[in-house]
């Protein structure tokens, strides 16, 4: 009886401690804020989705044609569509990834 | 030690009523530490739900009869490895593994799924607080597994049927299968409620997913091989409607895993992808519901009980609101892509899906059924075997031949000329094979027949991806056959482990097909001497032999088996007489022959007191390739599962930015 209650007191008190480690870590913390992706980061990650996705297609349709599932013509005519389609997802990354930099930049006085 | 059990899942569930509602606040108003705050709640939550665990194990490791659980489920007869596996025994053990599992995956899903995102990871938190919440309080005001008596001299025992070695892996494996359901519905409510229905809840849950949908699929076959090895009536799947409540799930999450790749690779289905998460988990909720109310009569409802209300209660809460919140985010949801052609790998796609959900919405009918009468009329309805066989036929053989077509064609869409060439060979294995099954006498089964001609299309169509895959790979150059099919699996493991797992489905089906379609059975009551024929086979009853075990009485059959005139030995069907739960087991004694993959299955039926025996026998054939398709399945799994060091780094440099810290 008396291990028992022994072992339910720490627990109580090591679960207690567990739960209060944040606050007692940060107890005036300056930044308490749960941030999230702004705009920007949003529409970077939007866009690298997009950029893996029209990358991933154009693989299947390269390996899809290797196998004999897609034939010479249907390749020809699918392949020039998403090739643009990657190579827009890339360019929009990169003008993102510009636009990142030069806000980061400070401007000269 | 009661007490101590008893404080330690009042602990677990004042923590996770406060991840409930710290983690909701800390979402809610975008508050850090209160978010991690919450995160650890869960984590203490675990701890006290282990130390729970570890006093009821205890107290039935030390047959300790004063916890009126242990004094239900066991006796100091039973042998230490049943008294353990009695955890899972009874309802109160059973829901205490529901939340000692959902704590573990809790901790280990939030700590392992940082790629969803931290605002979505914060609403993650609460709805697992919220599952858990549901738990720990039905093991905290209406099922205690701590409730105390007057220790008895000796326990009532275990049933029967659950003293068997599939005790200890069967009930865990289901469990791992329902409760990880939880974590991609988490993760999906987590990423509406913070509006973020990009793709990142689906990379963090995807192999939660898999690997919960792989222990449901496993745990569903160990029970086949129990119920036929152990229950006596020469079965495997009876329809029953706890084992409709696993497979419903099962059918809902593999439509979900078939349905996630069109989302990841075209953009398409967001909606379609959260219902069937939200469907898959309320159905485990409901399969749990099922076996543990009561309201149902089935081999796994071992207690009547008060907390089916409770329940029906949780299973319509989160409907509703699940439900309310996809609606509330539909305009998050749209498509930006469309399905370009009907003859495409997506539309294949689409049409197991539709194939998928509408055979568990008909088992899901078959089983609420007789509930939904019993309450209207007050008679409970009788659904059984040929409604649902009607609909295995139905749905089912379309979906074995959609396994193999659906390889066979391209993405996006597939020209005439292209399907001829990759159609070929399969379509030519599987005529030859039909018409063979037919010159073979196989026609007296028109199900048969062409169970087995879609079989031979699938295993011919998943030999020629692979065959074809190698020779693309190594038509690259730099490698020889072997490198060129190992290279092939290794960057493709969830394409080439899901054909894996579809060659298992084709075993299955062949397995079920044998043995259901092509059965034989045959039944005489017979003295010492006399003998009987089955499907070629003599059997002669030769008496009977009794053994007394620590507690059981064993009264076994002497039954030889010849074919022709060779001896293939002697096999002991018979009963046993458990002395503390005073009931009475069938024993089942099964030939294997490992070369045809068939079984003469022997039961004792009724043991006379003149001498005589009622001996039943069954000749399946190829029902081993049921077993067999088990261990195919557990090999497809781990190749979709095992981590790719060349996708993780690419997921990496795609959310670089935003993985966090919480």
């Amino acid at each position: 009886m008396t291990a028992a209650l022994v072992v339910g007191a720490v627990l109580a008190v090591a679960c207690v401690v567990l739960v209060a480690l944040p606050f007692l870590r940060e107890p005036a913390a300056r930044d308490d804020r749960l941030t999230s992706p702004d705009e920007l980061e949003q529409r970077r990650l939007s866009l690298a989705e997009e950029r893996d996705r029209a990358l991933a297609t154009l693989k299947e349709l390269e390996f899809d044609h290797r196998t004999g599932k897609v034939s010479d013509d249907d390749y020809r005519r699918l392949v020039g569509p998403l090739r643009q389609q990657a190579a827009q997802a890339l360019r929009a990354l990169d003008l993102r990834a510009e636009q990142a930099a030069d806000e980061r930049v400070p401007t000269r006085g | 030690m009661a007490d101590l059990g008893r404080a330690a899942l009042v602990t677990a569930f004042l923590l996770l009523v406060y991840a409930l509602v710290a983690g909701s606040l800390a979402a809610w108003q975008k508050r850090r530490r209160l978010a991690e705050s919450a995160q650890n709640a869960l984590l203490a939550a675990f701890g006290a739900t282990l130390i729970a665990s570890a006093v009821l194990l205890a107290a039935l490791a030390r047959h300790d009869f004063s916890f009126q659980y242990v004094a239900d489920h066991t006796s100091h007869e039973l042998p230490l490895g049943y008294t353990l596996t009695a955890f899972w025994g009874g309802q109160e053990g059973s829901l205490l593994l529901w939340l000692l599992v959902l704590t573990g995956y809790s901790v280990a899903a939030v700590l392992t799924g940082r790629r969803a995102g931290r605002e979505v990871l914060a609403w993650v938190v609460p709805t697992l607080g919220l599952v858990g919440t549901f738990f720990a309080m039905l093991l905290v005001f209406v099922a205690s597994p701590f409730a105390t008596q007057a220790a008895a001299a000796d326990g009532a025992g275990l049933n029967p049927s659950l003293q068997n070695p599939y005790m200890a892996i069967h009930p865990p494996m289901l469990y791992l299968g329902y409760v990880g359901l939880t974590v991609p519905f988490a993760f999906a409510m987590g990423a509406l409620l913070a509006r973020r229905t990009d793709e990142r809840w689906i990379v963090a849950t995807r192999r939660w997913t898999l690997a919960a949908w792989a222990f449901l699929g496993v745990g569903q076959l160990l029970g086949a091989h129990w119920a036929y090895v152990e229950i006596g009536w020469g079965g495997f799947y009876a329809w029953d409607p706890v084992e409709n409540a696993a497979l419903m799930p099962w059918l809902a999450a593999t439509a979900f895993l078939h349905s996630v790749m069109i989302q990841e690779k075209r953009g398409m289905l967001k909606v379609w992808n959260v219902l069937l998460v939200v469907l898959a988990f309320c159905l485990s909720i409901f399969g749990t519901f099922l076996t543990r109310s009561g309201i149902i009569q089935s081999i796994h409802s071992f207690t009547q009980s008060s907390i089916g209300p409770w329940f029906l209660g949780f299973i319509c809460l989160i409907t509703a609101a699940s439900l309310a919140l996809i609606f509330v985010r539909l305009p998050l949801l749209r498509s930006k892509t469309r399905l370009e052609s009907l003859v495409s790998r997506e539309a294949t796609f689409l049409y197991n899906n539709l194939l998928l959900v509408a055979l568990a919405l008909t088992i899901l009918w078959g089983v609420v059924y007789p509930i939904l009468s019993q309450a209207v009329t007050g008679e409970a309805a009788t659904v059984s075997k040929p409604y649902y066989n009607f609909f295995l036929h139905t749905f089912g053989l379309p979906l074995l031949l959609l396994m193999g077509i659906g390889p066979l064609v391209a993405w996006r869409r597939a020209s005439l000329r292209a399907l001829g060439r990759t159609f070929l060979w399969p379509l030519g294995a599987a005529v030859i094979a039909g018409i063979a099954l037919l010159a073979a006498g196989a026609g007296s089964s028109r199900i048969g027949v062409v169970a087995y001609t879609f079989s031979v299309f699938v295993l011919a169509s998943i030999a020629l991806e692979f065959a074809r895959g190698t020779a693309a790979r190594k038509a690259l150059g730099g490698v020889g056959w072997g490198g060129a099919f190992s290279s092939l699996v290794a960057r493709n493991r969830r394409r080439y482990g899901g054909y894996v797992v579809h060659a298992s489905v084709v075993l299955l089906a062949i397995g079920v097909t044998g043995a259901s379609a092509y059965q034989t059975v045959h039944e005489a009551r017979l003295k010492p001497g006399q003998s009987m024929s089955v499907a070629g086979d003599r059997l002669v009853f030769r008496g009977y032999e009794t053994k007394t075990e620590s507690n059981h009485r064993a009264i076994r059959a002497l039954v030889d088996v010849y074919r022709g005139n060779d001896y293939l030995g002697r096999y002991k069907p018979g009963k046993n007489q458990y002395f503390a739960e005073d009931q009475v087991s069938n024993e089942v004694s099964i030939r294997h022959d490992w070369l045809t993959g068939g079984d003469l299955f022997l039961i004792a039926d009724q043991v006379n007191a003149n001498g005589s025996i009622d001996l039943k026998a069954l000749q399946k054939p190829l029902v081993n390739l049921l077993w067999l398709a088990g261990i195919v399945f557990i090999g497809g799994s781990l190749i979709a599962l095992w981590p790719d060091a060349r996708e993780a780094r690419r997921l990496a440099e795609r959310y670089a930015d935003g993985v966090v810290r919480i």
